[in-house]
């Protein structure tokens, strides 16, 4: 077995008993990438200079019997909206093609103080606008369990960089399924965290509102040792939050299921419930309790997170203007124009049409009333959610309705956005939900489910997602 | 036609913190262009702000001096608009829950006769955009972002001016109080106060208010008071005329001396305005109200208004006393043990010592010059130990020196003669060797006088009382006479 199949448990484990060295496995990865890279098309840049240095530092660090974190010479891929200094970002746009960010964000501080080694930036839907990667103006990736597949969006080169082993672990970021849905594609584990456990500082925004750095691996046990590393209040994002310890700690014979019945619905391939019902059987048959859960408004999640969603992604895209940095036209007469040229120059189809969406929702002429009122029922979505919870631990419910599509196959951008409706409620309610996988179907692709639990309860649901890797997993 | 005229203020004021507001990049003016920068003040992609407490805390201390209420709960909003020296295409400033609400400006008018409240709709917070700058040489134009993000806070009035004399007073009053707090330097040459200035004329008795027209962006009280003028000689004009007002948006043009038209109505801008998703709701502790208010000391207003009733100062001198703090102080302390009137006290203080310090290029710190011995000196004027003049030369060594007063006037000869023989045996001299001095004043020329008392002072080298030498001339002439 290549070492970069491995998991990052396993390889950190081998390279505290000096078995591969740090070199090695980078080695191995970028062999890997070597292979498939222009198959697959995970990353808009390579950083193979950069992590061979890394890699050799950690041999050297655990030569001389250092102790480093956990994580330490595990090779990563980080979605192209994270911010790096010195290292071309370009959230998959090419209004940034060639911006080279001077600053880090904070969670590529918190890479590099644990010793990861960078493998290079991940492709993904230009801006995170997106369910397929498809959107990225920069670079096509494709699924590696099928390369006639799209790899899910907008973390798609995270995803796929995982899946094909090109990297051990990668950041992702989620606004409304972009680190699950790929990850369901794929047959990864991927983490949407509680809103502010993560800090936002130097991560390209797509809604401030809910986006949220989310760890992806192979097992539910990297992503819970990647959550480590990256969670924590952070004096840069006054949206961050102190971890509040979850009162509640995991045995399965106490855990009470909840079967999300909103989330079961005729729109879900029949394959994928049955998938998902059988994990929930096999949770029964280790001594859960298993319940069936209403969750009301799901109605509701669609329109609600994209007025808040084009609102502020209007707003947000506002500063690309070939002012300071990134894109600027040509030819212009004057400033209007410089505007209009550089940024209908600049961005895709997908931004465009949701800061067309966004401004209009935010003019005066309506006074707020959309935000407001959607605020008003995103704060009824997590009372809805707060009452589940007192009947049940967790809802259990499909990541996706459907495996993962063919390439160009889903052109109606409604459909698109629809793909993302078992995500939007952890969005919604600013809670955390798990990606895992639970089986291929019948085209040998993977299935994804996905366990919701109240704020703060990563801990928990890491605990249940390795329960059901270690004992349920057939 | 008679017209009221309707004026309504919205003051910028630059607040002095040692940051930013949403960054850690120094808070100063000048500096070479764009070195005053991070990527969070230059609007980089996926930058978060950070709220500045200091510049909430001076917004607090300016609400409190301004009688709002403070909102212990207030969040920021979200601005939005496109111009080159706005970083992030969207000012994070405040709409729905601003910092401060409601509140009023006391102004002092007519000579300090006066008081009128000016009400306040409400104080909040914001950032400053940078500067655009255009080459006079080329077309290019380059954008400086070192004040992009300096913190503000902007003071919105209802439209209860009336006049442009108002607006001065209104604008003084601002920035006194906020120089008096500490939380702006107010140098208008470095755009620290800037108003937007709202007008609009109503016909006398009438309750329909006309169409408003607003000067943005004034840089100068005087500036503000002229293009108040203007403006409301304009729209009299038009409406004289029959003509109707139109909402029109201009800019003051300080060398042109005139208002200029940046916008009319059709092109208003939609500022798309929402909560900032980036910051949290700001929370304010009661406790944190109290302190800050216990940090306040006398405003402004209500010191000229202590000194023109405590020591029946005119509205000139106690306003100037209230500008400066230690020539202030050195009032307060003098007057309160001076037995003459505080006026003269005053006087010496705003006339002759202010004179010296300026051509000395000094403050009283660098000066030797105690409260108390300008106490005593000016009491040996009052008892008329010494003349004023002999006081203005002592006053000089007094700024070098700590010594007492009468020491020197002894070693200066300064004290006056005030022997009533001795000053009887000078007058008597001088009127025998110019007979012509009671000749003169006998046909009515009674500015002879003065020569007299020259005379004499020439003979007591300058150190005879002049009141009493007045006297006693009077006495001996008419005595002639009689004789």
């Amino acid at each position: 077995m290549e070492l970069s199949e491995l998991t990052a448990k396993e390889l950190s484990q081998m390279l505290r008993k000096r078995t591969c060295s740090a070199s090695e496995i980078l080695e191995s990865v970028l062999q890997q990438i070597q292979e498939k890279e222009s198959d697959i098309g995970a990353y808009i840049t390579l950083t193979e200079d950069l992590a061979k240095k890394q890699a050799q530092k950690v041999d050297e660090k655990l030569a001389k019997g250092v102790e480093l974190a956990e994580l330490a010479g595990i090779p990563i891929a980080v979605k192209d909206v994270i911010c790096t200094k010195g290292i071309l970002t370009t959230a998959g746009s090419k209004i940034l093609e060639n911006f080279v960010p001077q600053y880090n964000a904070t969670v590529f501080n918190k890479v590099l103080a644990a010793n990861m080694v960078v493998v290079g930036k991940a492709n993904l839907d230009e801006f995170a606008m997106g369910t397929t990667c498809e959107s990225s103006a920069l670079r096509f990736t494709k699924n590696p369990r099928d390369l006639t597949r799209v790899p899910g969006g907008s973390s798609g080169g995270s995803a796929a960089a995982v899946a094909g082993n090109e990297a051990i672990l990668a950041l992702g970021s989620d606004t409304g399924g972009s680190v699950r849905l790929p990850a369901a594609f794929c047959g990864v584990v991927g983490l949407r965290p509680t809103y502010g456990r993560v800090s936002r500082y130097g991560v390209i925004p797509l809604a401030s509102s809910f986006d949220q750095v989310g760890p992806m691996g192979k097992t539910v046990g990297d992503v819970r040792m990647l959550f480590n590393a990256i969670a924590g209040e952070d004096p840069k994002d006054m949206t961050t939050i102190p971890n509040k310890k979850f009162e509640k700690s995991f045995d399965i014979k106490k855990l009470t299921l909840g079967i999300y019945k909103e989330q079961f619905n005729e729109h879900v391939d029949p394959e994928i419930s049955a998938s998902v019902m059988k994990m929930v059987e096999s949770f029964k048959e280790h001594g859960a309790t298993i319940k069936e859960i209403s969750v009301p408004y799901s109605e509701y999640f669609l329109p609600l997170y994209q007025i808040i969603l084009t609102i502020e992604a209007a707003s947000n895209l506002a500063r690309h203007d070939g002012i300071r940095y990134g894109h600027r036209t040509q030819e212009f007469k004057d400033v209007e124009e410089l505007y209009c040229k550089t940024r209908s120059e600049g961005f895709g189809p997908e931004p465009k049409r949701r800061i067309i969406l966004g401004t209009f929702l935010s003019s005066a002429e309506f006074g707020g009333a959309y935000r407001k009122k959607a605020f008003y029922w995103m704060q009824k979505i997590a009372e809805a959610y707060d009452n589940a919870f007192k009947e049940c631990d967790l809802l259990i419910s499909p990541m996706s309705c459907s495996h993962a599509f063919k390439v160009g196959e889903l052109v109606d951008p409604i459909k698109i956005y629809a793909l993302d409706l078992c995500a939007f409620g952890a969005s919604l309610a600013s809670i955390p939900a798990l990606a895992l996988p639970c089986g291929l179907d019948s085209s040998n692709l993977p299935i994804g489910t996905q366990i919701i639990g109240p704020k703060y309860s990563e801990k928990f649901l890491f605990d249940v997602g390795e329960f059901y890797e270690a004992h349920c997993k057939t | 036609m008679e017209f009221d005229v309707v004026i309504g203020l919205e003051v910028h004021v630059e607040l002095k913190t040692k940051t930013k507001m949403y960054c850690g990049c120094k808070n100063e003016f000048g500096g070479v262009a764009n070195s005053h920068c991070c990527e969070i003040c230059l609007g980089m992609p996926g930058v978060l702000p950070n709220i500045n407490k200091r510049a909430i805390e001076y917004a607090i201390k300016a609400g409190l001096a301004f009688n709002c209420k403070i909102n212990t709960s207030t969040k920021l909003d979200r601005k939005n608009y496109f111009y080159p020296d706005l970083a992030k295409s969207y000012q994070i400033s405040q709409k729905e829950q601003p910092l401060c609400v409601g509140g009023f400006v006391e102004i002092l008018l007519d000579g300090g006769t006066k008081e009128k409240r000016i009400r306040l709709v409400q104080i909040h917070v914001e950032e400053d955009a940078g500067k655009i700058i255009h080459m006079p040489e080329s077309d290019e134009i380059f954008v400086d972002f070192n004040r992009s993000g300096v913190p503000l806070i902007e003071i919105v009035s209802e439209p209860d001016l009336c006049s442009p004399s108002e607006v001065k007073a209104f604008l003084e009053t601002i920035r006194n109080t906020a120089l008096c707090l500490g939380i702006s330097d107010c140098k208008m040459q470095e755009g620290s106060l800037r108003a937007d200035v709202n007008i609009s004329l109503k016909q006398k008795g009438s309750s329909k208010f006309g169409t408003r027209c607003e000067i943005k962006n004034v840089g100068s009280i005087n500036g503000a008071t002229r293009a108040a003028e203007c403006e409301i000689k304009r729209q009299k004009e038009v409406i004289s005329s029959g003509g109707e007002v139109e909402q029109v948006t201009f800019r003051w043009d300080e060398t042109l001396n005139e208002n200029m038209v940046m916008r009319k109505k059709d092109k208003s801008v939609d500022y798309g305005f929402f909560a900032e998703p980036d910051l949290p709701q700001v929370e304010i502790l009661n406790e944190e109200i109290e302190e800050i208010k216990t940090s306040i000391c006398e405003l402004p207003n209500q010191k000229i208004r202590r000194l023109m009733a405590d020591y029946k100062l005119p509205y000139a001198d106690a306003y100037l006393l209230m500008e400066d703090d230690e020539k202030n102080a050195m009032f307060e302390a003098v007057a309160a043990d001076f037995s003459g009137e505080p006026k003269k006290v005053a006087n010496w203080i705003l006339g002759d010592l202010t004179r010296i310090l300026n051509k000395q290029n000094i403050s009283f710190a660098d000066s030797k010059l105690t409260a108390k011995n300008l106490e005593k000196m000016l009491e040996m004027i009052e008892n008329n130990s010494i003349s004023n003049t002999a006081g203005k030369t002592i006053i000089e060594v007094l700024m070098k020196q700590d010594v007492h007063p009468e020491t020197i006037a002894k070693q200066q000869g300064l004290l006056q003669q005030s022997d009533q023989s001795v000053l009887e045996d000078v007058v008597r001299e001088v009127l025998l060797e110019n007979t012509h001095v009671p000749e003169l004043f006998k046909k009515g020329k009674t500015n002879i006088l003065g020569f007299a008392v020259g005379e004499c002072m020439k003979r007591l080298k300058g150190s005879g009382n002049p009141t009493l030498i007045k006297e006693i001339l009077l006495k001996q002439i008419q005595g002639s006479v009689e004789v």
